[in-house]
This record gives C-alpha cells, structure tokens and sequence, in this order.
C-alpha cells in the first residue's frame, strides 16, 4: 500500500505502534507508586518528543545523508513558532493554517540561509550556519521587537484581530488552538486499575504528523535524490566528473530539513502558542545534532529514538532530587545513605546534563552508529547462534 | 581539426611553469597517449581540460566549443569524463549504485529533484547499470561496498562509470599506476574493447609504455611542461630527443 520494501513497511509500523501506543508504553508504572515517577506518559511531554522527533528527522536528512553538519537548525525553528503564533493572532486559532505558514516561511529562510552558507562545505559551513543562527537569536531577541515581541516572547493577547475567529471567548479569556473545533489541550483520561492513561488530541496530532514526516523521509532516502545526496558525502568529485552538481542538491536537502524544522516549531506554537528567540539558541541547535548523532546518523529512526531518549533524560533525570534519591536508598545505613546520595547528587536535578553529556560520549566512543548500532549488535549476539547459515548468504544491509 | 584542440595552453604555479605553450590535438576515434617524465605536467594538462584547474593562457576547445570557464560538471555534460589517478569512486555506496548515479547523470541532467520515486523502481536505469556492470565483470560484486573493493577493481569500476555516461572523450591518469601485471594486462584488454566497441576517443596518461605501446595511435611526449615531440609509437621508439628527455632514463 505505502509503496515500501518488506524491511520499511517493518521500520514504519514500529514506529507507528510506538506513536500510537505511546500514551501506554510510556506509562508502565501505576500512578502513586515509587517508580511513577519514571512514567513519561503525560501529553506534554509526549508532545514534546514527537516534536523533537521531526525536528531530528529533518535534520537528519541533510546531516545524515549529506554530512553537512548544520550548527543553527534551531533558527528555523523558531521561525516556524513565530510565524504559527502570528497565525493564530492574525487569522485563526485553527493549527492547519498555522502549521503551513511555519513550514513555507521556514522553507523560505533556509533557502537564504542555504545559499549562502553552503558556498563553503566542512567545518566553515557549520561556522556560517552556527553564525546565521545566533544573528537571527539576537534580531529576535532585540531589534526585531515589533515582530518576535524580544525578550518577554511572542504570546497571544485579548486584543488579537482575529479574521475569523473572535479576539476572546465569552467568559473573557483567550482562545485555545484547535483543529477543526477539536481543541489541542483536551485530554481523555482512562482509568485502569492503579493506571492512569492520558489521550491528548494535541500530542496524537502531532503524532500522526511525525508518522507522515517519518515516511516522507523513509521515501526520501530510498529515493535516485537520497542516493546522490550519499554521493555528496561519500565523494563530491567524483559527483562532480560525473556531470552532476552537488550544490542543487544539498541546497534541497537543507531546504527540506529546514522545512522540518519549520514544521517541528509550528507544532510547538499550536500546542502552547508562544514563541520566544530562546528557541533560535544556538544550544537548541546544538541539541538536535545530540539527538541525531546518539540516535544514530544517517539511519532512518535513530533519530526519533535519540530525540525521545534525550528529552526523557531531561525532563525525568531533571526531576530527580535529593529527598528522592534518600527514600530510595533509605534502607542503607544512615551514614552510607548520606555518602550514597551525595556521590549520586552531581548526575541529577539541574546536573542531568552531566548525566548525558556521559552517556553522548559513551554512546559515540564505544557505539559510533549510536542507538541504532547498539540494537544491531544486540540483535546480532541473540541471535547469533541459529543464524550462522544465513549468513552465507550474500545480501545488503539496507540502513534502519 | 581534432575533437579536442589545445592551443598555446599554459600553467604556472607561483615561481614554477607547469605547463607553456602546449599544443595539442586528438583526432576523433584516436587513441592519443601522453607520456613523459615524473612531474613533466601531464596530470596538469588533464585538469586543465575538464575544469579542475584554469590554464592561464591559451584556449582549449572540444568538439568546436570552448571549455575554458565551465564547471567540472558541465564540462562532462559536454562528452568528457575522466578517470583518476587514484581511483575516485563513491566509496560508501554499493558497486550498483556507483553505477547507477552516471546513468542517471546521462538521463536526467546536472541536477533533477526525484525525492519521491523508489530508486530501484526505476527500471531503465537499473538495466543499463547492471548490463554495464556485466560488461565490466562486476555483476557479482554489485551487493558490495565500492570502497572494500581490491584497487584493480576500483578501477575497473570507475572506468565502467565513466562509460556508462557514454562520453565522446575519455580521459585517463595513468590507469594502470600500482597495479600487477595481470590487471594491468586486463585493463588493456579493457581499453582495447571499448575502443573497438564504440565510437570514443580516449587520451591517456601512462608510464607503463607496455600500456602505451599496446594501445595509442598518436603519442605526444611531454617534458617539462612542453610537448616535445607528437607522433606515431614507431616513431617515437626511435626517436632521439625522446629516448634522451624520457625512454632513456626509463629503459
Ligand atoms: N596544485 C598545484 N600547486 C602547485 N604545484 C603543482 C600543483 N599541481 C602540480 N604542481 C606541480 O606541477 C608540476 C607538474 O605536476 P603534474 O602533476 O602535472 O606532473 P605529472 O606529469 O602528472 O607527474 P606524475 O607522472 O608524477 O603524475 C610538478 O612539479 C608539480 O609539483
Ligand atoms: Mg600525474
């Protein structure tokens, strides 16, 4: 039906049961119980790795296939969220509109931003990117008040001239994003047993939108123009003597990865509609390479893994405090106790970015394809016994 | 007038003259081997022909037009593909689609935006790599990855590619470099089968005068920048200004 080889229809239904599952899968202990806190199942944070999740798809379409590594992803970003919540002030508190406004004004810069940065490959293109990035973070951040709102951020107001829609509900509030009536925050709670499972419209929104960006790339890298984007990586002049021109190429590819990154911001806005140029920092830019390079580089779902993986640390490692970590070890004797929780103390809290920052390196000294790489092996070394015949046989070994 | 004309041509690298005034013309259909001594400019020539380095006199034109000012990939658009000195192939792919991207090049242009269609879905493109592939006895290496290749296969690889694009010039930096005997032998053959199968031209740069001896027509020694002599390889192999600038030192 999806027009895919056997191994790709496997790749997409994975992650469209992880997707539509998720609200469950991330939801494994009861609620009230000691491990809850582990439980990622909440729509807002769910949101938040579907989001990532394309955002780490896109990019990996011109870091993965290409190697152009782009250091100021975050800008187009931002610029999808700034031009949602404009959206959302100026016509409608519909998200279909504003999602689309993101995804062509994002387009639009990265095809600027493109042009310009790729007449330099290598590590002058990340600096002119990185470069790009943090210009358009301090013109948001100050000299284009008008438009991005500077340092408080951009944010829906009661006097919104809303074409069609009205500036404010009856009871005098703000009007919430929607699809069609369908508003964004609203949330089916089910109850089963001590477990509490939490269906956000927003979060399976965006959910079927990565699943939709997930298989566009899937085709993308199947694709004669994914092919010649690996031959920009593997060896531009033999490309080159071959009568092609990289350049239209790559420009392509940071365009459509631009265009996720638009789209990823666009999300953001119509599921909390604010934008603000902290978004365009260049750590924000910083992060999706993190989740592309652990997640695996170049295969088609290392990063959405890597995206969910770093953005679980980061919000459940974050939470993680002192009184916790002491009525976990509380069956140790006082003393070692105390020394226990103090050794643990630097990895968590506001230091889960030493946690990470470990792991990041970790993950690319003993596992340079990232998470990806480390499924394969342990794939392998199961089924390592019963499948020695097969090997034998000569086949391709097709990306993830 | 030859399919490909250079005149006057020449090259200087801050104090060093690496190639002046060097005329040269191949004649369509010919083998045309450039020989001469290490660092006699010969790599220089070639890349002063498709776009890799801009000679600063003279014109070079292939087929009554101009190459001079274009870049290396419209230059090939035009008919000339060349094959390196070190083998330049596209290491991380496979040997089938190292193949396919120059028929692609040949069909679609520089640049054309297939993002959607599945690659192997696209039937004449797949035939016409692997009857190329067949043809260069690689059929059974098409699985692999073009870098884990041994360095006589990487060769025959790009000279497949560069005649998959069906150029009307082919040029070739010492394809034979490093290689045993018997590949070298094989990639005579090779050249000699094209030669007969198709309507190219070929220039090649060679040391190996077993090479040259076997294959060339026309033979323009190069020293220091500037031809010497140009004629038929009887001629060559006797003449004396050759044997002292070249054959002397070599035999
Ligand atoms: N890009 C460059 N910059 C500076 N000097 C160069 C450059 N390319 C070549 N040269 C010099 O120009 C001269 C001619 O070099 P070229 O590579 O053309 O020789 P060649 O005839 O191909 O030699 P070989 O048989 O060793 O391949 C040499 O002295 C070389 O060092
Ligand atoms: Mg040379």
């Amino acid at each position: 039906m999806l027009n895919l080889q056997k191994h790709d229809k496997t790749l997409m239904i994975i992650v469209a049961v992880l997707v539509l599952f998720a609200p469950f899968i991330l939801n494994p202990f009861p609620t009230g119980s000691a491990m809850a806190q582990f439980n990622a199942g909440y729509p807002d944070l769910m949101q938040r790795f579907v989001i990532f999740g394309i955002f780490a798809v896109g990019f990996n379409i011109l870091f993965g296939l290409t190697g152009y590594l782009s250091f100021g992803h975050a800008a187009f970003l931002g610029v999808g969220s700034y031009s949602a919540v404009w959206m959302f002030k100026l016509l409608s508190m519909n998200v279909i509109p504003a999602i689309l406004l993101s995804v062509v004004i994002s387009g639009l810069f990265a095809l600027l931003i493109g042009f310009v940065s790729l007449r330099r490959s290598g590590i002058y293109f990340s600096i002119l990117t990185l470069a790009f990035a943090q210009m358009s973070f301090n013109l948001a951040y100050s000299v284009l008040t008008p438009i991005t709102n500077g340092e408080t951020g951009l944010q829906l107001t009661l006097d919104d001239p809303r074409i069609l829609g009205v500036s404010a509900t009856a009871d005098g509030g703000i009007p919430v994003t929607s699809l069609f009536g369908l508003e964004m925050r609203s949330t089916y709670e089910m109850i089963v047993g001590p477990w509490t499972f939490q269906f956000n419209a927003g979060y399976y929104l965006c959910g079927i939108i990565l699943l939709a960006a997930f298989y566009l790339s899937l085709r993308i890298f199947r694709s004669p123009f994914g092919m010649m984007l690996r031959a920009v990586k593997s060896n531009q002049t033999r490309l080159n003597y071959t009568g092609l021109n990289p350049k239209p190429y790559t420009l392509a590819a940071f365009v459509i990865s631009g265009m996720y990154a638009g789209l990823a911001g666009g999300l953001m806005a119509s599921m909390d509609p604010l934008a603000g140029a902290e978004r365009m920092q260049w750590t924000a830019s910083g992060e999706v390479v993190l989740m592309t390079i652990l997640g695996g580089a170049g295969t088609l779902i290392g990063p959405v893994l890597g995206a969910g993986f770093i953005k679980y640390f980061e919000n459940i490692f974050s939470k993680i405090n002192d009184s916790i970590l002491h009525s976990w070890f509380s069956f140790l004797p006082d003393g070692i106790e105390d020394a226990v929780v103090f050794l643990i103390h630097p990895f968590i809290g506001k230091g889960w970015h030493l946690t990470l920052g470990i792991l990041f390196m970790l993950v690319v000294i003993f596992l340079p394809g990232g998470l990806v790489e480390g499924g394969q092996r342990i794939k392998k070394w199961v089924s390592g016994g019963k499948n020695k015949a097969d090997d034998k046989a000569p086949k391709t070994e097709p990306a993830e | 007038m030859g399919i490909l004309d250079v005149k006057d041509v020449g090259k200087r690298f801050g104090g060093l003259q690496a190639l002046g005034n060097v005329n040269l013309s191949v004649a369509e259909n010919s083998v045309h081997a450039i020989i001469g001594p290490n660092g006699a400019g010969k790599s220089t020539l070639l890349n002063c022909l498709v776009g890799k380095l801009v000679p600063d006199t003279g014109s070079v034109m292939f087929d009554g037009q101009s190459v001079l000012g274009r870049s290396p990939h419209e230059i090939n658009q035009m008919g000339i593909s060349r094959v390196f000195q070190t083998p330049e192939i596209f290491g991380d792919l496979t040997v089938m689609e190292n193949m396919m991207i120059p028929v692609f090049a040949k069909r679609d242009g520089a640049f054309r935006m297939h993002a959607i269609e599945n690659m192997m879905a696209e039937r004449d493109i797949v035939e016409t790599a692997e009857k190329m592939l067949v043809d260069m006895n690689m059929a059974e290496k098409r699985h692999m990855h073009a870098a884990s290749m041994s360095r006589g296969d990487k060769r025959r690889l790009e000279i497949g590619m560069c005649l998959a694009q069906e150029p009307r010039l082919l040029l070739l930096d010492e394809p034979t470099a490093g290689m045993a005997r018997a590949d070298t032998n094989n990639t005579i053959d090779l050249l000699k089968q094209i030669k007969d199968e198709r309507d190219i031209t070929i220039a090649i740069i060679e040391h190996d005068m077993h090479v040259v001896f076997s294959l060339a027509e026309r033979i323009t020694v190069l020293a220091q920048g500037t031809p010497l002599v140009e004629d038929t390889p009887e001629n060559i192999k006797g003449h004396p200004k050759v044997r002292e600038a070249y054959l002397g030192e070599a035999a």
